[in-house]
């Protein structure tokens, strides 16, 4: 499964588990894709590991972890090789260079569709926060660790006070 | 021993760092690792990231697995399993056992709150990441409008990622980059 996702493992981690091996319902697999969002780090090796754990203990989620990282970090050394040798050679410098152009425009499009949902819910705390980040981050350049230290209680606190006019 | 001269030390606890941090996941982390690798080590330079991206997309597998190519850049094989390691076992560990605890209680409602708190705080985060690889990679008006092409195709289309990505790079052999 680890080598089936190009541009990411999501689509057939819920194929595989969901419809094809009948390892967990929907609801279950949703849930548990919730949590592995909420928390940090990459979610679908969270999801991986929740779901093996979920089986067979910290052993299924050991299993899973390895299943998981294992084939693409051995092809990723194989590919960190061959650029170590080839990259500075023409033609895939030209490349590399284009595919990065185009990775970057795939970016922008989760970005744009992710943003759209808060822009439709005229979300403007929300969207207030997303844009304090990014100019933090993204053009100050500050590190992360003391922006979210920020960031994290300060939208935590605005959630809960918006949530609690909105139901009194 | 003073971590600064041991790269693989470093790469081990600055990677350990960030996965805690990474949330909303890997695409987020890219500013945290542009500023470590090209600005504050010099692993790499801006160049170099943005191929490591480029390849890090194109190939199976998480995208979080920039790390292991960054790692190998920095300290060889020896140097990505390191990177790797450091970035998933630290979050990995933590959604075992909060899972676990989850399960024994039900505090279905915090969950709801934080998610809906780190939403926008992790489009921030991946909107910094899109601004910074467009620096990197888009250095020529043909560059640029490569990149605004894909992202107005992905946004609008359900075409697979893939094939604009070997798109890009047939443009790219062809030289209009």
């Amino acid at each position: 499964m680890s080598l089936a996702g190009f541009g990411g493992v999501l689509v057939f981690a819920r194929r595989g588990i969901v419809e094809q091996h009948r390892w967990m319902t929907a609801e279950e697999f949703n849930e548990t894709f919730a949590l592995c969002h909420f928390l940090p780090g990459p979610n679908i090796v969270n999801l991986t590991v929740v779901f093996g754990s979920r089986f067979r203990g910290m052993a299924g989620g050991i299993a899973a972890f390895t299943g998981l990282l294992g084939p693409p970090t051995v092809i990723m050394v194989i590919l960190g090789m061959l650029y170590r040798h080839f990259g500075e050679v023409e033609s895939l410098r030209r490349i590399l260079a284009g595919v990065s152009c185009g990775a970057v425009g795939l970016l922008i499009s989760v970005i744009f569709r992710m943003t759209m949902p808060l822009v439709k819910k005229r979300d403007l705390v929300g969207l207030t926060v997303l844009a304090a980040v990014f100019v933090a981050i993204g053009i100050a350049r500050l590190p992360l660790a003391w922006v979210l230290l920020v960031a994290i209680p300060v939208s935590i606190a605005i959630t809960v006070l918006v949530r609690r006019r909105a139901a009194p | 021993m003073n971590p600064e001269s041991n790269p693989i030390l470093t790469l081990a606890w600055t990677f350990g760092l960030m996965s805690l941090f990474a949330v909303g996941g890997a695409n987020s982390a890219i500013p945290e690792m542009h500023r470590i690798a090209v600005d504050a080590h010099h692993w790499l330079s801006d160049k170099q990231f943005a191929d490591v991206f480029a390849i890090s997309q194109l190939s199976p597998g998480p995208n979080v697995l920039i790390v292991t190519l960054i790692g190998y850049t920095v300290g060889g094989i020896g140097g990505a399993l390191v990177a790797t390691l450091a970035m998933c076992v630290p979050t990995a560990a933590l959604a075992y056992f909060v899972s676990g605890f989850l399960k024994r209680s039900s505090h279905a409602r915090w969950p709801s709150i934080v998610q809906a708190a780190l939403v926008p705080l992790s489009i921030g985060l991946m909107a910094a990441s899109g601004l910074i690889l467009a620096l990197t990679s888009d250095r020529t008006w043909g560059a640029a409008l490569v990149t605004a092409v894909a992202a107005v195709l992905a946004s609008l289309t359900r075409l697979n990622p893939l094939w604009l990505l070997l798109a890009g790079g047939i443009l790219g052999f062809a030289g209009v980059i």
